[in-house]
């Protein structure tokens, strides 16, 4: 057997790209954006909610744009039912802010505006996170979070 | 031994006969020094001299025999007490008696078989060895010279590509593709990555050498890991229908042929390890085994061939001028010219 002069490093072949994928939009679009918070309630029950808008062209999600208004508990609930029913290791929440509840604060405590952006920021990198892994998606709990209007605490755990 | 510094003693010196013309190698030892040792291939024949140095000159040296012996042992760090000799040779060099000067002898051993390649691991040693020993009756005096074996392949007959399809249902689908199944330690791994599908925002992708000692057997068996090396191919967000190439010189890593399951003791094996990687440092592999062989070098003669074969490339044809010198090399080029014309 002869051995060759220059090793051979020719490429392998492959068929060129169609065009329209090259330059069509891509199929991994997915934004969502935590938004516009107000406080509902009044006095001690207060709390703040959050507009949670999707816009994706996964196939995977039913609506390409939804628009859904949740709280900071609603967060909660969800990294819990990912915890438990997949094996994904989901992000951490921004902080519970248990000392802000207390009484006798100096300043607004919950409802403090420097402190509503940084829990808002904080969310919408945990929900953008989450969303965008492939075994969260097939979980029927993110589907709920994102798309239906209320979440049914009572609802059957399940993949989509 | 010596008796308030009165005993006599001795230096061993084990030398090859081909020291002058015999090639040596770089191997790395157990605490990672690169060390050049005398290199040996499988069937050749070990001989030299054992150099006896008396320390104290006109005393005499009593001994119960001088023997000199090739070992090929493999060593287990978790069980150092057992070496496992797979090749053991002895020859005498001396009955047991005395020396009254210094003694040099001569050995051979013939064509010895050297079965497999010297390997330093993590965890196993496969080392080759002469030992010379002058016995006495309290303790022997003796010296080690430690050399280097590597076994040679040729092209194997079937080197199948290696192609496949893979990814996660409904997200990520590539075919990748390398150029062959089997390596030689200075080859090229030429491939592609073809995607046929992408739903998550790919950062970028990368080829890993990953290098897996094995030791131990039945439930103690025990893998060791070692990225040898992480290759970037592709930065950046690919879409369907895109083909990135490979091409990773493998010449510039320090490897190994691959071992599998050498004397039931051990094993090393290679595998390229695919990682795309996502916005959200996500890990997505693909790991592919591949066998590595060590090719033996280029005899000369054929060496010289190949350099005129290469020089002809440049020649061509475009300098009729340079024909009238009478050079074998000119000459074929005229051979090849004159073709050309008369078609």
């Amino acid at each position: 057997m002869s051995d060759p002069v220059v090793a051979d490093t020719r490429r392998l072949n492959s068929k060129p790209q169609d065009l329209s994928d090259a330059y069509g939009p891509p199929s991994n679009f997915l934004e969502i954006d935590v938004y516009d918070p107000q406080i509902i309630g009044v006095g001690r029950g207060r709390y703040t909610t959050y507009e949670v808008r999707m816009r994706t062209n996964l196939p995977i999600f039913k609506l390409k744009d939804s628009c859904v208004r949740r709280r900071y508990s609603d967060f909660e609930w969800l990294k819990n039912e990912l915890e438990r029913d997949s094996k994904i290791v989901v992000p951490p929440l921004p902080g519970k802010a248990l000392k802000r509840q207390l009484p006798f604060r100096g300043d607004e405590g919950l409802f403090e505006e420097s402190f509503i952006e940084e829990r808002r920021s904080g969310l919408e990198q945990f929900i953008n996170r989450i969303a965008g892994h492939p075994l969260a998606q097939n979980e029927r709990c993110l589907h709920m979070f994102l798309q239906e209007e209320s979440i049914d605490r009572n609802y059957i755990p399940g993949k989509v | 031994m010596s008796f308030f510094g009165f005993g006599q003693s001795a230096d061993i010196d084990i030398v090859l006969n081909d020291a002058e013309t015999r090639k040596k190698a770089e191997h790395k030892s157990e605490d990672g020094r690169k060390d050049k040792y005398f290199l040996f291939y499988d069937g050749e024949t070990v001989s030299g001299k054992v150099n006896v140095t008396l320390k104290y000159p006109g005393k005499r040296l009593e001994h119960n025999g001088i023997k000199i012996e090739f070992v090929g042992q493999i060593e287990l760090y978790y069980d150092r007490g057992n070496h496992h000799e797979f090749v053991s040779l002895v020859k005498d060099l001396a009955r047991p008696g005395e020396l009254t000067q210094s003694q040099t002898f001569d050995f051979e051993f013939t064509h010895v078989e050297k079965p497999y390649e010297s390997y330093t691991g993590q965890n196993v040693k496969l080392r080759y060895f002469l030992r010379a020993t002058v016995s006495r009756r309290l303790n022997d005096i003796s010296k080690e010279l430690d050399i280097v074996v590597h076994t040679l392949s040729t092209y194997p007959e079937l080197n199948s590509s290696i192609k496949m399809e893979v990814g996660i249902e409904d997200c990520l689908h590539i075919e990748f593709e390398y150029n062959k199944s089997k390596y030689h330690l200075k080859d090229v791994i030429v491939g592609k990555i073809y995607f046929l599908l992408v739903r998550i925002k790919i950062r970028h992708m990368e080829i890993d050498i990953i290098k897996r000692e094995t030791t131990g057997t039945g439930p103690n068996v025990y893998h060791e890991n070692d990225t040898i090396a992480k290759y970037e191919i592709m930065d950046g967000a690919p879409v369907r229908g895109e083909s990135i190439p490979i091409r990773l010189f493998l010449a510039g890593y320090e490897m190994t042929p691959t071992m599998r399951d050498i004397n039931k003791k051990f094993s090393v094996r290679y595998y390229l390890n695919l990682v795309l990687i996502d916005e959200e440092e996500r890990r997505y592999f693909k790991q592919q085994e591949i066998t590595l062989w060590r090719k033996g070098d280029i005899v000369r003669k054929s060496m010289s061939h190949q350099a005129a074969i290469a020089s002809q490339r440049f020649e061509g044809s475009s300098h009729p001028e340079k024909r009238a010198h009478t050079s074998p090399l000119c000459s074929e080029c005229m051979c090849r010219d004159s073709a050309k014309t008369s078609a």
